[in-house]
């Protein structure tokens, strides 16, 4: 599904990402760890698009086309979800409303007709149950006021609404109590199919015990220093990332 | 340049999308303003003596008056000479019904989506519909007549209703309040007139569309809006203006007149054409709006969408002279390319316990200037008055500007004056954010922008409001990144 190439990135002559490489396939949950300024939401405001940086070697290629060549609104026509580590706040427009705009811009550009209003609204309660959101919250102003837990309960939904064939989870366990922690989690795992793909960057362990990947990948200095399965999360929560970090400077 | 500029220049090429005109014989008056000229217009129009007369007065007193030179706006010299004061479209017999109107004019509707015949058996809004300053068609007159409410055009009102008209013409503009206003009360040619008697609630909303047509004509409207005790009406008023190279002069005068406890509630979507991404071309809209509140536990709500003109000069206003009475002023001004919009509101307290409300939502966008201009005056009898006002500016690009001019005079120590500003602009994350959803920046912009004048819009009845949102989704295409 994607298989990112040696990619290097950074921002005006600082380079942040040094060389990523990094396959997913439909079913898979890779969970993206490593210490604070390793690269981890990097990796992901590249994969979306973000122009902030700027991409100066390697390709990405998504179901088979080329990533990187995409404006950051077909990627996300074309299946990619990021569910934001700071959730942006737009005055005046309802989670609603701008669900409605996302969904029926996504399936204009998949030759689908837009949803009429009873469609919508059938599929948004349906997503609702599914991800135990508060309605209410849904109709005030997007992200205005919302606490930490009610932001990132908003991703998970919008997530729903979307349903991506990849979804990147950039820190969504930070700022979130266990209870947060959980629901955002179920809400997650709920959404997994065999076709599907996710993403999760965290700088703990603990979403790990919800979400539990098949590949964690321990990311230091723009690079993937280590991989392995889910034991390598438990090890790294052990001994703390300064065991990557004397690694690293031993080899 | 920044990716918000190039979309900005992108969005700002878009052309009027209303750009079109139709041919209509005009039986116009020859260029240039004089008594004479005058005298033409209230002939034409087969005037009683003393409007001919109310006319000249306001004429011979606009001669001694100067233009404004106040407002923060700048434009070449208008010669008075050069605009046509009357044109009418030709018709052979005064119509009926619809299906004896000119079928271009029909036309005209349709083109601006407001087919009268949709309109009349889809929405239940009557229309009084203006083209170059002649009534075409009044509908639902008769409906609203079984309520004794008086809905029709200002010359068939001065004809039926002479007494009302003469007991308010002027009564809250008067005929020399300002340079615009004494030109309108000289040469207006018609306008819309509404009468709702004591006790009265309209029953739907009223509805007038101002278009101006013919090259070079100036259009003078005239509104006059009675609200007898007691009694409710809401007045919505729309305009669009073909694509023309020559300015184009546009000063109403809008008077509302608000009895003990009645209340008038009136909209404006306004899309005249602003000119090109030049500045080329474009309306200059000089209008005078003021309603007072004379009894007690009156409203006056004025709510505006401001889209279009090259300059706009407009600031609805509420005379607040009744105790308890109560007035608000909800503005979305957008500005894009180079056009200039200086308005606002004037609350005047005269009245115990009088209050106001003003939320003012300047849009700047491309070379544009977009600036606020309010007055709250708290007069010294106006015990315990209250006013909130809340002006908010969003910029887009770096080569606009917003101002805010705030006048507040308070004469009486209970009064209660508070006033907000803020000064935003669209972020690239909130671009960002929506971009990774779908969303292209387009349809962002208008997300946001619709977001940001939400509290305004939703002051605008259901289709008006639809209709508004289109539009300031319209202006801002061709205009932002």
């Amino acid at each position: 599904m994607l298989k990112i190439k040696n990619i290097h990135a950074g921002v005006e002559n600082k380079s942040i990402l040094n060389g990523i490489n990094l396959e997913v396939k439909p079913g898979e949950v890779h969970a993206i760890m490593g210490p604070n300024g390793s690269g981890k939401s990097t990796l992901a405001s590249v994969l979306a698009g973000r122009e902030d940086f700027e991409v100066t070697e390697g390709s990405v290629e998504f179901l088979g086309k080329d990533l990187l060549a995409m404006k950051p609104e077909d990627r996300a026509r074309e299946g990619i979800f990021l569910a934001f580590q700071y959730p942006i706040e737009i005055p005046g427009v309802s989670t609603v409303n701008f669900m409605k705009t996302a969904l029926n811009k996504i399936r204009e550009y998949r030759g689908q007709d837009a949803l009429d209003a009873v469609s919508f609204l059938t599929l948004m309660k349906e997503k609702i149950k599914l991800v135990e959101i508060d309605q209410s919250l849904l109709s005030r102003s997007l992200n205005e006021d919302f606490s930490g837990g009610e932001k990132k309960r908003n991703e998970i939904f919008q997530m729903a609404m979307l349903e991506p064939k990849l979804a990147i989870l950039d820190e969504t366990d930070s700022g979130l109590d266990i209870d947060a922690l959980r629901i955002v989690a179920n809400g997650v795992n709920k959404l997994r199919t065999k076709d599907n793909a996710t993403i999760v960057v965290t700088h703990y362990q603990r979403l790990l015990d919800y979400i539990v990947p098949d590949y964690v990948h321990v990311l230091y200095q723009g690079k993937i220093v280590k991989s392995g399965t889910k034991e390598l999360a438990m090890e790294l929560e052990e001994k703390g990332y300064d065991w990557i970090k004397s690694e690293m400077e031993v080899a | 340049m920044s990716k918000d500029n190039q979309v900005l220049e992108e969005f700002s090429s878009k052309e009027y999308e209303h750009g079109w005109s139709i041919d209509l014989e005009s039986d116009s008056a020859p260029k240039g303003l004089s008594e004479e000229i005058v005298r033409f217009i209230s002939l034409k129009k087969n005037e009683p003596e003393w409007l001919l007369e109310w006319r000249l007065k306001a004429f011979r007193h606009w001669l001694t008056m100067k233009e404004p030179k106040w407002p923060n706006v700048k434009y070449p010299p208008i010669d008075y000479q050069d605009i046509i004061y009357y044109s009418a479209p030709k018709q052979k017999v005064q119509p009926k019904n619809l299906s004896e109107v000119d079928p271009e004019l029909i036309e005209t509707f349709k083109k601006l989506g407001i087919s009268l015949t949709e309109q009349k058996r889809l929405t239940g809004v009557a229309v009084d519909a203006v083209i170059d300053s002649i009534s075409v068609a009044t509908t639902f007159k008769e409906k609203l007549g079984e309520l004794g409410i008086i809905f029709c055009s200002f010359s068939e009102a001065v004809r039926e209703h002479p007494d009302l008209v003469k007991k308010y013409l002027g009564t809250v503009v008067p005929s020399n309040d300002n340079y615009y206003a004494a030109l309108n009360s000289a040469v207006f040619s018609d306008g819309s007139f509404c009468y709702i008697p004591k006790g009265v609630r309209c029953p739907m909303e009223l509805s007038t569309y101002f278009r101006i047509n013919a090259a070079n004509t100036g259009q003078f409207e005239r509104t006059l809006i009675i609200a007898e005790e007691g009694s409710y009406v809401s007045y919505l008023e729309g305009c669009t203006a073909p694509m023309r190279d020559e300015n184009q002069l546009h000063a109403a005068v809008v008077e509302l007149y608000a009895m003990k406890s009645a209340e008038i509630k009136y909209s404006t979507v306004q899309n005249w054409y602003p000119g090109d991404k030049d500045g080329k071309g474009g309306i200059y809209n000089f209008v005078t709006k003021r309603g007072i509140c004379a009894g007690d536990y009156s409203k006056i709500s004025w709510t505006q969408v401001e889209t279009g003109a090259a300059i706009t000069w407009k600031y609805p206003s509420c005379i607040l002279k009744g105790d308890y009475s109560n007035g608000e002023f909800y503005s979305v001004a957008v500005t894009n390319n180079y056009q200039q919009a200086d308005t606002g509101t004037k609350m005047i307290h005269i009245g115990k316990h009088t209050r106001s409300r003003i939320v003012s939502k300047g849009i700047s966008i491309g070379k544009s200037q977009n600036s606020y201009r309010g007055q709250v005056h708290i007069l010294k009898r106006a015990e315990n008055a209250r006013n909130f006002s809340q002006c908010d500016s969003l910029l887009m690009g770096d080569q606009c500007g917003a101002h805010t001019f705030p006048y507040i005079d308070v004469e009486n120590k209970s009064a209660h004056v508070e006033h907000e500003a803020t000064t935003s602009k669209i972020g690239e994350d909130q671009i960002f954010y929506c971009l990774q959803r779908g969303i292209d920046e387009e349809a962002a912009i208008a997300l946001i922008v619709n977001g940001y004048a939400k509290e305004v819009l939703k002051q605008l009845p259901m289709e008006f409001a639809v209709e508004a949102q289109k539009l300031l989704a319209l202006t801002l295409e061709g205009s932002v990144g």
